[in-house]
């Protein structure tokens, strides 16, 4: 079943992909809407930053035990 | 001829009706029925400027009808509706008539047209709203109420001292655009963007909504921040400090969002991160933006509220709020609505075409691009990656999929929530289709005439392409995103540690130095009056002087067996109840 779904998801994520470069931005405001896979890439990087950033961030400074406030 | 009456009014009698009635139905009847006749009120009122009252020299303005204060105003009555319904069930009559009051002040907020009807319905707000979260009756929610009250509090005197000196500086009491160099106007953009959670006066949300009831919570979402969003839009469109503030904010939001273990939390720091692109579209400031912020904080209170009430579903047929309680249960075997129409919600939230999200987050983003900020762009851009890694993924994977390692495979005796509940998350849910599929009901009613077309081919590819590339990388690491057995501190840490200190310093040692500095003082003066009446005696009152022993440090730092303010704050409290009642004999005798 996940196969499956892994499968298909990374068919429709190279249609999508490829279509971009049919549909591009009629008025591009900044070099990167000239891209046409620009989105597919910020959306996987920009996620992979949150998470592993986030995580840092939390490990090294914001993430207490629960009792934390009640001490 | 008006043939409405203001709708805080209508809010305000059913507030006031709905603890005299004994039977249930009748109280369920009246609940129900206070928003809808709000709502047909609504649309009998006509636009422009009417139901001002004389007081003193100036005017009070309490019905300014214009599409910018309708099109809020009609979001928060269908949210009044969906909110109530979720909440029928609930026999404690206090918590619907703090929500009815609660609505009742937005409203009164919305409409007015002066800074003096403002201010009373923005305490009012607070003040009412506080029930939604004591109503939960646990000490957690207890000491949050307390700290959600006291910053709206400080929020409300530093919109009053702004109100006061712009009073004085200008002789307008008149609520419009201000100028921010003066000073009164900075005062009120502080006062305003406390109640927008705009950092760093955000952590009171964070901190209280998700201690409210777990119908209380849903109305909560939806009236404080946006009508904080309402009042910026109204007073500083354009102001370039909202642009950073707000898209600043809508990151820090996604960042604890990956941290939080409570769902209501994680959910809550996802309204910081919402409101971020309303912000931040008031301050781009032109008419796009503006529109978008409007357009998305109406969106917004849909998905939230169905996103909130998903969650408090979970919370109300399995008594758990976290995620490492909740995760690994297979828990969508047993609630598949909930988890549809949360998963409406979420997709809402994470802007997927079709879905309300789509249409208004889109044209704040559009509008960054066409006043050329890149950074505001790129920022915006990231922030919607988060949103649809937490909400859309990350939670409802935690909260019905997940991984367990314990022994325990299932939660007994969960299900569906009661069938109001699944009714209200219907009505939300489809609402937020609604609007994604048909745009143009929405754009209809926004401030400024709207040339936007969200469907364009390229604009719903890019989404999806950023969607789809976020749920690869979700996938990626998906082991790592489970909920862990933590809090995250926020900045709400200045008041609740060094804080508590402060307090504590206070009680102690200072309360002790008075004491004793009083004892002193008048043990001197009865001396001197031994002395006066007896000059001989001098020498008994010196021995006796020399005999008492001075306090040392260390008893000055003990604490006291019984907390040694309870009877200073009740007799402060009923000295301001007395003359607060004074005052008011006074005034009505004038």
């Amino acid at each position: 079943m996940m196969k499956k779904l892994r499968r298909f998801l990374i068919i429709v994520i190279i249609i999508v992909s490829v279509l971009g470069f049919f549909f591009p931005y009629p008025q591009p405001h900044f070099w990167w809407q000239k891209i046409p896979i620009f989105d597919s890439i910020f959306g996987f990087i920009g996620c992979i930053v949150i998470i592993l950033a986030s995580k840092w961030i939390g490990h090294t400074w914001l993430m207490k035990q629960e009792d934390f406030y009640d001490q | 001829m008006i043939n409405s009456i203001p709708p805080f009014v209508i809010y305000i009698v059913g507030a006031l009706v709905l603890p005299l009635v004994k039977n249930k139905k009748a109280k369920q009847f009246i609940a129900l029925l206070t928003p809808i006749i709000a709502f047909l009120n609504l649309i009998q009122m006509p636009r422009g400027i009417y139901w001002t009252i004389q007081f003193q020299q100036y005017e009070l303005i309490l019905g300014r009808v214009d599409k910018l204060s309708v099109v809020f105003a009609t979001i928060f009555i269908i949210a009044s509706f969906i909110s109530m319904l979720y909440a029928i069930h609930i026999k404690e009559t206090g918590q619907h008539t703090a929500a009815l009051l609660y609505v009742g002040s937005t409203l009164g907020v919305v409409f007015a047209g002066d800074l003096f009807s403002l201010f009373v319905c923005w305490e009012l707000m607070a003040a009412s709203s506080v029930f939604l979260i004591w109503y939960q009756r646990s000490s957690a929610s207890l000491e949050a109420g307390f700290r959600y009250i006291l910053v709206h509090m400080t929020g409300g005197c530093v919109l009053l001292a702004g109100i006061v000196i712009h009073i004085q500086a200008t002789g307008s009491l008149q609520f419009e655009t201000f100028d921010i160099t003066f000073l009164g106007p900075k005062f009120i953009l502080v006062g305003f963007l406390i109640n927008a959670a705009v950092p760093p006066f955000h952590a009171w949300l964070a901190d209280a909504y998700p201690e409210g009831t777990i119908t209380g919570a849903v109305f909560l979402t939806a009236f404080t921040t946006k009508s904080a969003v309402y009042v910026l839009a109204r007073s500083f469109p354009g102001l370039e400090v909202l642009v950073w503030l707000g898209a600043i904010m809508a990151l820090y939001g996604v960042v604890y969002a990956v941290l939080e273990n409570d769902i209501r939390r994680l959910l809550a720091y996802h309204i910081i991160s919402q409101v971020g692109y309303m912000v931040c579209g008031i301050g781009l400031g032109s008419q796009l933006a503006i529109n978008g912020a409007s357009a998305h904080a109406f969106c917004h209170i849909l998905y939230k509220s169905v996103l909130f009430m998903g969650m408090g579903a979970v919370i109300h047929v399995t008594g758990r709020r976290k995620m490492t309680d909740l995760q690994g249960r297979g828990l969508y075997k047993q609630m598949p609505i909930t988890l549809t129409l949360y998963m409406i919600g979420a997709f809402s939230i994470s802007a997927v075409p079709l879905f309300n999200g789509f249409i208004s987050k889109t044209m704040v983003v559009a509008a960054a691009g066409e006043l050329h900020r890149p950074v505001i762009e790129i920022l915006l851009h990231l922030a919607s990656v988060g949103t649809f890694l937490h909400t859309g993924l990350k939670l409802p994977w935690g909260v019905w999929f997940g991984k367990n390692e314990g022994e325990e495979k299932e939660i007994k005796g969960a299900g569906e929530p009661p069938l109001n509940m699944l009714l209200a998350m219907g009505l939300g849910a489809f609402l937020c289709i609604l609007t994604g599929v048909y745009p143009d009901l929405l754009y209809n009613m926004l401030p400024h005439p709207v040339d936007f077309h969200p469907y364009a081919a390229y604009k719903v590819i890019a989404m999806l392409q950023l969607l789809l590339l976020t749920l690869a990388a979700f996938w990626i690491f998906i082991d790592k995103l489970g909920g862990e057995s933590f809090i995250s501190v926020d900045l709400d840490w200045f008041y609740r540690i060094p804080g508590r200190k402060l307090l504590a310093f206070s009680q102690f040692p200072l309360n002790k130095i008075r004491e004793n500095i009083e004892y002193y003082v008048l043990k001197t003066i009865n001396r001197l009056n031994q002395f006066s009446n007896n000059p001989s005696a001098i020498g008994d009152i010196i021995s006796q002087a020399m005999e008492e022993k001075p306090v040392t440090i260390k008893q000055l730092f003990e604490k006291p067996a019984e907390n040694p303010h309870k009877v200073p704050i009740g007799v402060g409290a009923l000295t301001s109840l007395i003359f607060l009642c004074v005052l008011i004999l006074v005034g009505l005798s004038f």
